[in-house]
């Protein structure tokens, strides 16, 4: 450095001689401040990803400085998030670097007292020879004496937060190894979603995208916390506000999304059918409904069979119902004039009697087989297009929700008939050929021991309405997990096999024929089920699969029943279930009865957990809950447990179904540190070395296995499985090998192979879709060329029901899809969800099948009628249409149906764990006399495994807290700030106390009602700590999907901390005992 | 360099801070934030944001029982910071359908639930405002708070060594290689924005993204922030859009939307940092009229000057009558 520069540096020279005499600006100004530049400018590349959170699916751009991820912020070219990230998003590069990453495997050896490290390789290895070892030891060839094929003795829980390429392979891998108990987030969240959607609609998706927010004239929000569980999603609602729509928010609590909420109604937690059904009633009373509509697109002219009873007419149950047993028989259910297929695809002819008496549909989550094509019907159906037939669909809705009057509403659900009468009204003014309307919801709706119906009854209401199909209109089910869509389309879960086609049920001499038979529909594009079938098995099971061989349809496992996870907690606790793998999922704080899952744990022989961190789920055996009751001795406990550190989305390729349905492509910016490894790598080496064990076997049980098509290219220093290779066979393959382009050209001769029909064009001429990132400001508001959706790239289902019967628009305003008379094709915004040249006259042949079969006004292209469902004549076990019933355990007897307290066909396992509360006015009820309900917040994620560890958002929460209103705070003397204890008989946790009045007390069921908010975040370890929601929860689940009812059950409070030690089971075995409570508490069918 | 002489440049009208402070006539535009806390959800993905930019230290875990702020102010490791506050408000035509015939909330103090712990009762609007209908609404503002990037800063002007500086976009820094932790600026700031790192010393607050600037790219908690309730942008525009949208507020019965900071005719000659607020500054815990602390420096000096010339004066007389006399003698 020159005098001269040193002397020109010097501020006060600067100060003097140059423009800034006091000294305050440039003349200030450090070297190092001049050279300052921002991290993202000087970074080596940038790399193009999608956020690990949610299912908004923001994009992301990743910067690599020197092989480090250097920082991570959103891609303002993404349609649906437009740059911006919430807190949890923008708390990714903490996650993805942070020091809360584990990245050395961990042994923990039978009654090992603490964690031992363990080489990647040997642990793989170990893995691989467990798996064997427990498939052999509990392989099942027969059971009752008919084929499984299969093994209870091994689960896995995991794949919402996973790729969809990952969900693929374990899927697959699991399936070849005859495991059934393939589970994940799935069908904890919103498997009733896909029954409820799917039943209606013929598809288990939502039907709309997010950004279609901004069309709409009005928007429910009920049974979602939309702002502070989706905020960057929310940005479509204040779009939607800004353009004048009305933002009506239906919650038990005052939240961030009420605070932005037009109108903000408190509901009890529990009773939204009545709600739904209030307004259904509104609808039909005022013949409010959109008729042009209702008359051409739904089944409301249909006929019922005359057999079947309503539970206006029997009391609160329907037709139908096996008292001794606890499930309906759904026949009467039907229409006239139609011999109903079986509803699911485990029928067949010689087990007719069992599949019409509903068991096996009624324990097996078939209902979500509908998640891409409802139920079977086939036969004409009677109709009555006037709609006064008695026994027409309309009629029955009429007759059903005929007490569902404002009073009633008031009666159940606590609101008042001004209230009530605004959002009836907000409703209607905006439905109609001009307005529309749309519902959000999330899992508010879903968790319910009638969760399924809850979602059937937004679909009748929004059908009356004329909302679906239609833009601004439509169902937002908000999905919570960055591909929880994909892992349900893809599924990891125990009754689907990829795009919603049916695990097989075991049954005597069943082949892919009866198979085929007994699922698909006569008519609509389910029709063509075995070309989706057979083009599954050979991307499964490749050149082995061969006509000859029926396309080794024997070698897949088959179902007995219900096979969820909360069976397999019990299978665990029974000693059935020996190994369990964990992946992304936290059981021990995330699922129904925490202490069960911990329990069940407990039981296993081994059990292997990938994850970040030292989740929950992993140390449970050290630090859990039941060692510090004295319960368990981390001595006495056999289990070996195996740590995986895993990849982050950072750190691997592959996709996220978002809940707009779109498969966003991430790319791998760096390579995994130290043993993480993304579940790709895990589950194609382990099925590797499986297959290598097993290669040179001569048991027919290990025959699948080594058929089981297992060729991926590897790369890079960790011989990581090519993503887009996975992708490319989800795609499908043509008989020449090249990628297919559309579902369309799937066969049904072993021709073609397809991994998951329903994602098939997503690799369309050998392009990776799903990577397309063609800016938002580029392309219109529907952007078409942003990533791929499901199914053949269409935004809004059913968008032909955007167009009147004859095709043109409802209204110019509204307009969105129409027929092009000169050009002999339906046009517009959107692909068409429609035969693309069938015109609206069309009149399809009597004997036509499969689509064929759909005339020109069919919209719902999946259904077996082509109609959408207000009468739901086959598809779910609990009733052709939603009835109010309380939760499982309720302060409040039921109002609608004084004689029918519970949905009589709900799964209530009693068991010593989790046992059940007196309701209503049961003696013993008044024990737990406050209404529990449970949610997240906006500063964590679910059982908190990516956000509990992480300072940046732990400091924004820090502990766990319960809300209160001030009214209960006072009659229980809670303190604000101070300690409470929350009591249920399954267990007692304590929190922090927020009394607030965002918590309102409610009048219901003729008392008043005190609602207790509690997030479910917390657990034990990790940098915020506390007790977890979930002790308090039981397992008490919906018939169709087994979902668990976490957002509405009984409860104590009372101020201080809870015990510590045994005092704490004493605690909660006193107030069981004050209660009255045994073994039968709240398990009757009737009463 | 002539505009500058004369005029005073710690109060009153300014309308080029940067280059009143040397940045040359072509500097960029003077930008800012307009915070429209109408639209906040309250996520604090600015908070969150802006500490994984800046790389700003996470600063204890407390849940304080103020609603769901657990920031409880900006401070050297807060740049951005969420209020929420509850009331029993009515929000322009946000209005909640509690039943009051089933309860009656207004006999219960939660101040009064909150005494004897030690953690800070929920900021709540003593007063019930029940609606025409007879029913009690409720309302949750939630603001994003940051540093006001003042027209006159005050830190600025009382920094001994030059740490803290007017950047050529008009916003306000602290260069942390210069600061040497004399802590002058914090009683400086009329908001209670600056603060010093315990462990270290030197004082931090929110830079508007100094480095992010420089490349064209806007500051970490406004490109976060899900629903454009943090705008960045030039001052001039921002004051357009923050009229326009308080108009649209007015017009829909929200009468007691204000700006906040907006004018460069307040204390502090405008913030570069403004708001739309719904409700009294005070109720969000801003000074309702800040003004810079040295605002009369220039005046103080002159007294100061006046009082020393005085004083020499009168020591001149002393000694020259002292000499005069001694002459005489």
């Amino acid at each position: 450095m020159g005098v001269r520069t040193w002397i020109q540096d010097w501020p006060v020279y600067r100060q003097l001689t140059g423009d800034d005499p006091l000294g305050r600006g440039a003349a200030a100004m450090s070297a190092r401040t001049r050279a300052l530049r921002p991290r993202t400018g000087t970074a080596d590349r940038v790399v193009k990803s999608v956020c690990p959170y949610c299912a908004v699916g923001c994009a992301q751009n990743v910067y690599v400085k020197d092989e480090k991820v250097v920082q991570i912020e959103g891609d303002p070219d993404s349609p649906v998030s437009r740059g911006r990230l919430c807190p949890k998003g923008s708390a990714t590069l903490q996650l993805t670097t942070g020091s809360a990453r584990r990245h050395q495997v961990l042994y923990r050896r039978p009654h090992g007292t603490d964690w031992e490290p363990l080489d990647l390789e040997t642990a793989m290895d170990m893995v691989a020879d467990r798996v064997i070892r427990t498939r052999r030891e509990t392989w099942q060839a027969e059971q009752d004496g008919v084929r499984v094929n299969r093994t209870l003795g091994l689960a896995s829980l995991g794949g919402a937060t996973l790729d969809n390429e990952e969900n693929y392979l374990i899927k697959k891998l699991f399936t070849g190894l005859g495991v059934v108990q393939v589970e994940n987030q799935a069908r904890v969240c919103h498997s009733s979603t896909v029954a409820g959607l799917g039943t209606s609609f013929g598809r288990g998706g939502a039907t709309t995208f997010l950004q279609d927010l901004q069309n709409a004239d009005c928007i429910v929000i009920e049974g979602s916390n939309f702002a502070e569980a989706h905020p960057v999603g929310f940005q479509w609602v204040m779009e939607a506000k800004a353009r004048g729509a009305t933002v009506i928010h239906v919650d038990p609590r005052f939240t961030r999304t009420s605070a932005l909420a037009d109108l903000h109604v408190p509901i009890r937690a529990g009773s939204d059918i009545a709600f739904l059904g209030g307004i259904i009633h509104h609808v039909l009373e005022n013949e409010a409904d959109f008729r042009p509509y209702v008359l051409e697109y739904t089944n409301a002219a249909m006929i019922v069979g005359e057999d079947f009873r309503d539970t206006e007419d029997l009391d609160g149950v329907f037709s139908g119902l096996h008292e001794e047993t606890g499930h309906y028989d759904v026949t009467s259910w039907q229409y006239e004039g139609t011999q109903v297929q079986a509803p699911s695809g485990e029928s067949d002819k010689l087990y007719d009697e069992r599949t019409h008496s509903g068991h096996s549909v009624s324990t097996s989550g078939q209902s979500e087989s509908h998640g891409s094509g409802g139920a079977a019907v086939s036969g004409q159906p009677h109709r009555d297009p006037t709609l006064r037939d008695p026994r027409c669909v309309y009629q029955i809705l009429k007759r059903h929700y005929a007490r569902y009057t404002p009073e009633m509403v008031h009666e159940v659900c606590g609101i008042p008939p001004e209230t009530f009468e605004k959002v009836c009204r907000a409703l209607v003014d905006n439905s109609g050929p001009d307005r529309t309307s749309e519902f959000v919801y999330a899992v508010g709706w879903t968790q319910h021991t009638v969760g399924s119906q809850y979602i059937r009854a937004a679909c009748i209401l929004q059908l009356l309405l004329g909302n679906i199909g239609r833009p601004g209109g439509g169902i937002q089910a908000l999905r919570g997990h960055a591909s929880i869509q994909g892992s349900s389309d893809i599924p990891t879960l125990f009754n689907l096999l990829p795009g919603y086609l049916p695990m097989p049920h075991a049954h005597r001499h069943e082949d892919l024929d009866s198979f085929i038979e007994a699922s698909k529909t006569d008519k609509g594009f389910w029709g063509n089920m075995r070309a989706y079938m057979v083009s599954l098995m050979k991307a499964y099971y490749g050149d082995a699969a061969t006509a000859a061989n029926d396309f080794c349809f024997d070698h897949l496992p088959r179902l007995t029943g219900s096979h969820s996870t909360y069976e397999t907690v019990l299978a665990q606790l029974d000693g059935t279930c020996k190994g369990y793998f964990l992946m992304g999922e936290n059981p021990a704080v995330g699922s129904a009865n925490a202490r069960m899952q911990r329990l069940g744990m407990a039981e296993l022989e081994w059990l292997v957990v990938r994850d970040f961190s030292l989740i929950e789920s992993a140390t449970w055996w050290k630090d859990g809950p039941e060692i510090e009751t004295g319960e368990r001795r981390t001595e006495d406990i056999a289990t070996e447990v195996f740590f995986f550190p895993a990849a982050a989305h950072t750190e691997k390729s592959g996709s996220f179904t978002n809940t707009n349905r779109w498969i966003q492509w991430h790319h791998t910016a760096v390579e995994p540190a130290g043993d993480a490894r993304s579940d790709l790598w895990f589950m194609y080496h382990l099925g590797r070395r499986i297959k290598e064990r097993l290669a040179a076997s001569t048991d027919p049980v290990d025959r699948p296995v080594q058929d089981l098509a297992w060729d991926y290219p590897v790369h890079g220093p960790t011989a990581e499985p090519d993503a887009e290779a996975v992708l490319a066979e989800i795609n499908g393959y043509g008989p020449g090998g090249e990628p297919l382009s559309a579902y369309t050209e799937l066969r049904d001769d072993g021709s073609t192979s397809c991994g998951c029909w329903i994602y098939c064009g997503v690799y369309a001429d050998g392009v990776n879709q799903a990577a397309r990132r063609k800016p938002h400001t580029e392309q219109d508001w529907v952007a078409a060329e942003w990533a791929w959706a499901w199914p053949a790239n269409r935004r809004i289902l059913y968008n032909r029901a955007s167009a009147a019967p004859d095709g043109t628009p409802w209204s110019e305003r509204k307009a969105y899809v129409w027929w092009d008379e000169e050009a002999g094709k339906w046009t517009g915004h959107d692909v068409p969800d429609f035969v693309p040249d069938r015109p609206p006259t069309y009149e399809p042949p009597e004997d036509a099948t499969g689509p064929d079969a759909l005339s020109g006004v069919d919209p719902f292209i999946m259904q077996a009628d082509g109609k959408g469902w207000l009468f739901a004549p086959a598809g779910l076990v609990d009733g052709p249409l939603p009835t109010h019933y309380e939760p499982q355990d309720s302060p409040v007897r039921n109002p609608l149906h004084a004689d029918q307290q519970r949905s009589p066909v709900r799964q209530a396992f009693s068991r010593e764990h989790n046992r059940f509360h007196p309701s209503g006015d049961e003696p013993g009820s008044d024990v737990y006399p406050y209404v529990v309900t449970t949610y997240r917040l906006t500063e964590h994620f679910t059982a908190g495994g990516m956000t509990r560890w992480s300072p940046y958002l732990a400091e924004l929460q820090p502990e766990m807290f319960c809300e209160v209103s001030p009214e209960l705070a006072v009659q229980r003397g809670l303190e604000h700030a101070g300690w409470a204890t929350v009591i249920t008989a399954r267990g007692a946790i304590e929190a922090r106390v927020l009394v607030t009045r965002r918590m309102a007390p409610l009048t219901a069921g003729g008392r008043t009602v005190h609602q207790i908010g509690l997030p479910y975040h917390w657990g034990p370890n990790g940098y915020t700590t506390g007790d977890a929601a979930n002790e308090l929860s039981a397992i008490a689940l919906d018939p169709n999907v087994h979902i668990q009812e976490v957002k509405a059950l009984s409860a104590d409070i009372r101020p201080g901390r809870r015990p510590r030690g045994p005092e704490l089971l004493d605690l909660v075995e006193s107030y069981r005992q004050r209660a009255g409570i045994d073994e039968n508490t709240g398990t009757e069918v009737r009463g | 360099m002539s505009s500058i002489i004369g005029r005073n440049l710690l109060a009153g009208a300014e309308a080029d801070p940067a280059g009143d402070a040397g940045h040359g006539a072509d500097h960029p535009e003077r930008v800012g934030f307009f915070t429209d806390t109408s639209v906040c959800i309250g996520c604090k993905a600015c908070e969150v944001a802006c500490k994984e930019w800046n790389a700003v230290p996470e600063d204890g875990l407390e849940l304080t029982g103020m609603s769901y702020d657990n920031t409880q102010g900006l401070g050297a490791d807060t740049w951005r910071h969420v209020a929420f506050i509850e009331q029993d408000k009515p929000l322009g035509h946000a209005v909640t359908g509690v039943d009051p015939g089933g309860v009656d909330h207004s006999g219960v103090d939660v101040f009064a639930l909150a005494a004897g712990t030690t953690a800070p009762a929920p900021p709540r609007e003593q007063a019930e405002v029940p609606t025409p209908d007879g029913r009690t609404e409720l309302r949750w503002l939630m603001a994003s708070d940051v540093c006001k990037h003042c027209t006159h800063a005050a830190c600025l002007d009382v920094c001994p060594t030059g740490a803290l500086f007017r950047t050529e976009f008009g916003t306000v820094v602290v260069q942390e290689d210069i600061c040497n932790g004399c802590g002058y600026c914090v009683p400086a700031c009329p908001y209670g924005v600056i603060d010093q790192r315990k462990e270290d010393g030197r004082v931090f607050k929110c830079t508007l993204c100094y480095d992010r600037l420089g490349e064209g790219m806007e500051p970490a908690c406004a490109k976060a922030c899900p629903t454009d309730s943090i705008q960045f942008g030039p001052l001039d525009e921002l004051r357009e859009r923050a009229a326009a949208r308080l108009g649209q507020l007015h017009d829909a019965g929200v009468a007691d939307a204000q700006l906040y900071g907006e004018s460069p005719q307040d204390g502090v000659g405008g913030d570069g940092a403004f708001f739309l607020l719904l409700d009294r500054p005070e109720v969000y815990g801003l000074p309702p009229d800040p003004v810079v602390t040295t605002r009369d420096l220039p005046s103080m000096w002159r007294h100061a000057g006046a009082a020393a010339a005085t004083l020499l004066g009168g020591l001149a007389a002393v000694f020259a009558l002292h000499r005069d006399y001694r002459k005489a003698r």
